[in-house]
């Protein structure tokens, strides 16, 4: 047994897993609240890289350089993913609200073969190369071969996120009338709660989420195109699955479950065969524990 | 607890210790309830009191976390349903309406019927596709069946009408008439009277009675109009908080201290 | 006014909605930076007039709910023009005769022997109607979202390819074993997966659809990997030598064949026991079950009779082109034939038709559509959902004859 490859492995797992853990949250919440699986989640991840790779790439070549650029791209992206989250509930979803349960599933799979084509006829269909933004980190030293300075920057980002998440959740006025809704969106709505608000608020917070990750994973892979958030969107889907959908810790547990599942299955099997692990696994936990790894299983009222 | 009344027919439906736990809660606690041919049987309780769960537990929407639901057939068999599903619960012969009225709303009244028929026809793929003979007369006898039911509830006159389109009274008797199309021993009605006038009410009094009479089914119904459940059952049971707290006939139920102080009495507040 | 102002608002946020990703372009390779003000200002205006468009329309949607809510008895639903034509059985009848007549003469009419191009097109967009067909008693009659039903496509295709090319059996032997193929497959994948809510069906098909592809792509030494199978054979004519525009007239009859064929079935299943046990049992599971519908069983007999018909659909593919490789098989062929069945009319033959021959159609004859051909197609399947949920053509209504006897005595009559 090779343990220096295996920890390699291992390490490259949780990075991926961590950013499929930032995707699923958004997936998870909106879930838990309209029971929608929101398709286009993934195209929203996939316009915060191209917005952060448009503004880095202007500010490059208008001669502009430093620390400075990862960070106001990745601003700049998360406000237009907040944006298009927004306005994709209101056109695509909110007058689907009372629709019968296929009609909203439909509108979201529309909605996501037109933005995905969007940006394809807007900007390109091919490969564009993500600028490198993240210096080579001096004191990371040894640990360098089982990880990069971007890798570091992923966990750190990632784990300062989860617990801004965490917080406003479970503190703030809008976490509050998040969860309530959550419970039980009539009676929301009879005390008080905006519920158009808090529903706005969950696909902002969302996406504000996938935006992040976009940027971290382009920063990490080095390219994107207009089509990488269909198979990051359903790798988010599945490890929301996984941790059992509208669970928040859930959400960040399959992430980082399917991240190493899929890495090691890479690694020691077939790296052709890297999607089929994914999806494999997605069909047996549907198949075996619909509830996902931290869900209750609920009976439907009748 | 015992009845003190006699009651006659045979045993068709019998459940003993019943038991319903959702998580932490438990909504049905140890219920009992025998159900005999020819009888009218009401259900009563406040709200939330675990009726529609005792309904899911027996007909196979849910599987009871304990207890016994043992039905005996005609050719003189028992049989215990426990977890059994629903569609096999329903080929046996009990069938039910729900209290949240579910019917096929893009389907047309006779259509809705016509999927009572379902489990008392065969056809198969390939029957449909080569219009086998089997196909004609069983089409034939479902379309009779079905319309003759409709007819027995009032709605023969919008057979082709889409079912979504009708008023509550008459979603609830096309229930009704949809659940009778499977031929069942037993009838379960959750709330039938429930969002009718009080002329609708009257009406479904009458039809209750009648469907008993002339198609041989006992009945089993949940309601809260209490007038109409003096007015027609045989026999009462009265739930709260899960459990059961009194059986017999009306008159005993409408004397019992406990039921005055726990159902009647909240509505003499009210 | 009111609508004027938020219409301007809408039309700023769509401004600075598609600001840096349709004004700017990096290119990376000559490092330029382009700036294209143009577009912006197109897109204010259209957002503009379709934000006025639209305000407009749901108000009206709003409207005509409230007038249905309003009277809980209306008297009749307005009948379709295309009710109205099926219930007039003569002229049904001669609508349909001329359609056919149309049909058989169209290779002849449009081709010759140089020039069959025409002819081609129309194969390849009959395959899809036959397909529209087949994923409509999946998800339109049965209510079973499958967003992986290009799979058993491929399934049929790659049964005759290798069928053909490593066994030498002929056209109309694989006909058949492809879309028993195509059923198995259904039938295999299906069994585990169908009790599932229908969300997650949906995700699951499409896993399985993105499996199958995956699979085909890497396993070289049997599938031909990503470059596929080239020479694949025609169909044969009891083995008469056919010339290019005879071979293909042949292939366009054979497909408009299986259409028909296809469009009895679906039709004769449709006002059967088991075509109301699939309508019932998309309107309300729980409901169905209770009236003593077996769920299993029937479910299943829906994916794998819409998996039957992709297998032979595939077949007839892989026979028509000689050749086939994975790309045919992508996700956005499965959205696309789901296209046809929403904008067709859930459950409806006729409407699923026409959207079928439209969606092949348009992009192949409107070059200029045909780069927006994905951009349309989603959008259409929003829009559906939001303004015409039962598609272009209502699924019609089937009404019964019975013996109404003495029906009047009983309820007064109307
Ligand atoms: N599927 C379920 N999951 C969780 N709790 C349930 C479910 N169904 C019913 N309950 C609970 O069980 C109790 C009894 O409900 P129910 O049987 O509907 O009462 P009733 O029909 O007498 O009004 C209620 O507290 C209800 O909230
Ligand atoms: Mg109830």
């Amino acid at each position: 047994m090779d343990f220096q490859y295996l920890f390699e492995l291992l390490c490259g797992g949780v990075v991926k897993g961590s950013i499929y853990a930032l995707i699923a949250l958004g997936y998870t919440m909106v879930y838990g609240i309209i029971q929608l699986i929101n398709f286009a989640h993934g195209e929203i991840y996939m316009i915060g890289a191209f917005v952060a790779f448009i503004v880095a790439g202007v500010l490059t070549l208008t001669g502009y350089s430093g620390l400075g650029i990862l960070p106001l791209a990745a601003l700049i992206a998360v406000i237009y993913a907040a944006a298009y989250g927004y306005t994709l509930e209101k056109i695509a979803y909110r007058p689907l609200r009372n629709a019968p349960r296929l009609s909203p599933l439909i509108s979201a799979i529309g909605a996501s073969i037109f933005l995905m084509n969007y940006v394809q006829l807007v900007q390109t269909p091919d490969f564009l190369p993500f600028p490198e933004l993240v210096p080579d980190f001096e004191f990371l030293g040894d640990l360098t071969q089982f990880m990069s300075s971007v890798d570091v920057v992923i966990l750190a980002v990632t784990t300062v996120t989860m617990i801004a998440l965490t917080v406003l959740i479970k503190y703030t006025r809008i976490g509050k009338a998040m969860r309530a809704t959550q419970q039980d969106m009539v009676m929301a709505r009879l005390v008080g709660v905006n519920v158009d608000r808090v529903i706005s608020a969950t696909f902002i917070i969302g996406s504000v989420l996938a935006a992040i990750g976009g940027v971290l994973i382009a920063s990490r892979t080095g390219q994107i195109n207009s089509a990488i958030g269909f198979m990051a969107g359903i790798k988010a889907f599945t490890a929301a699955v996984l941790g059992g959908i509208g669970n928040i810790p859930g959400a960040v547990l399959g992430g980082l479950v399917l991240g190493v599942a899929e890495t090691f299955g890479a690694g020691y099997i077939s790296s052709a065969y890297e999607d089929v692990f994914a999806f494999g696994l997605l069909v047996l936990i549907l198949i075996l524990r619909p509830a996902g790894l931290l869900g209750k299983a609920v009976k439907q009222k009748v | 607890m015992a009845a003190s009344s006699t009651r006659g027919g045979k045993k068709l439906l019998e459940v003993s210790g019943l038991t319903m736990d959702f998580g932490g809660l438990r909504a049905v606690d140890n219920v009992g309830l025998d159900i005999h041919a020819g009888e009218i049987v009401a259900l009563i309780g406040p709200n939330g009191a675990g009726k529609t769960t005792f309904f899911n537990c027996v007909t196979g929407i849910y599987t009871p976390t304990t207890g016994d639901v043992r039905i005996h057939t005609a050719d003189g068999a028992t049989r215990r349903i426990n977890g059994m599903k629903p569609n096999r619960i329903t080929g046996l012969g009990m069938a039910r309406t729900f209290q949240n009225i579910r019917l096929f709303p893009a389907m047309t009244v006779l259509e809705n019927v016509m999927i009572g028929r379902h489990c008392r026809t065969g056809t198969t793929i390939l029957d449909a596709i080569l219009g086998t003979s089997r196909s004609a007369r069983e089409e034939r006898e479902s379309i009779d069946t079905s319309y003759q039911l409709l007819k027995k509830v009032g709605l023969a006159d919008v057979a082709d009408e889409y079912s979504r389109n009708l008023s509550y009274g008459a979603q609830r008797r096309l229930e009704i008439a949809r659940a009778l199309a499977t031929e069942p021993f037993l009838l379960l009605l959750d709330e039938p009277a429930a969002g009718m006038n009080p002329q609708e009410t009257h009406e479904l009094d009458e039809l209750i009675t009648r469907i008993r009479d002339e198609e041989n089914v006992a009945i089993l119904l949940i309601e809260h109009d209490m007038k109409l459940v003096m007015n027609i059952s045989d026999h009462i049971c009265v739930m709260e908080y899960g459990k059961e707290i009194a059986q017999g006939t009306p008159k005993e139920i409408k004397e019992n201290p406990k039921v005055i102080e726990a159902y009647l009495g909240e509505e003499a507040h009210a | 006014m009111s609508h004027l102002k938020r219409s301007l608002g809408i039309g700023l946020w769509f401004m600075f909605l598609t600001l840096p990703l349709m004004v700017v372009r990096v290119n990376t390779v000559s490092r330029e930076v382009e700036w294209r003000w143009s577009n912006l200002v197109w897109v204010g205006i259209c957002a503009f007039a379709i934000a006025w468009f639209w305000q407009f329309s749901i108000e009206r949607r709003a409207a005509q709910r409230a007038k249905v809510a309003a009277e809980p008895h209306p008297e009749k639903d307005r009948p379709s023009l295309a009710q109205r034509l099926a219930d007039d059985p003569v002229l049904s009848r001669r609508v349909l005769l001329a359609a056919a007549l149309i049909a058989l003469i169209f290779p002849w009419a449009v081709s010759t022997t140089q020039n069959f191009y025409h002819v081609n097109v129309m194969v390849s967009a009959l395959i899809f109607v036959v397909l529209g067909l087949g994923l409509n008693i999946t998800v339109g009659l049965a209510g079973l979202l499958d967003l992986g039903y290009i799979a058993f496509f491929a399934v049929g295709a790659y049964t005759y390819a290798l069928l053909a090319k490593g066994f030498g059996l002929g056209f109309w032997m694989c006909l058949p074993l492809g879309g028993v193929m195509g059923m198995l497959f259904g039938v295999v994948l299906g069994f585990p997966i169908l009790r599932l809510r229908g969300d997650y069906l949906a995700i699951v098909t499409l896993g399985f659809g993105s499996i199958t592809k995956i699979v085909l792509e890497n396993w070289d030494t049997v599938f031909g990997g990503a470059a596929g199978i080239a020479g694949i054979p025609r169909p044969d004519f009891f083995g008469l030598p056919l010339d290019g525009r005879e071979k293909s007239i042949y292939t366009y009859y054979i497909v408009l064949a299986l259409v028909a064929v296809t469009i009895f079935v679906t039709n004769r299943l449709k006002n059967s026991r088991v075509g109301r046990a699939w309508m019932a049992l998309r309107e309300d599971e729980i409901a169905c079950v209770a009236m003593g519908v077996d769920m299993a069983r029937t479910k299943l007999s829906a994916y794998a009779l819409g998996a039957f018909w992709a297998g032979l659909a595939g077949v007839i593919f892989a026979a028509h082109n000689n050749f086939i490789n994975p790309d045919s098989f992508t996700f956005m062929d499965s959205a696309m034939v789901l296209a046809m069945v929403v904008l067709g009319g859930m459950g409806s033959i006729l409407g699923v038709i026409i959207a079928s021959l439209a969606l092949k159609l348009l992009p192949e004859y409107l070059r200029a559509f045909a780069e927006y051909r994905m951009l349309v197609f989603g959008a259409v399947m929003v829009l559906m959902m939001i303004f015409r949920p039962q598609g272009l053509i209502n699924n019609m209504r089937r009404k019964y004859e019975y013996d109404t006897a003495d029906v009047e005595s009983n309820d007064g009559g109307k």
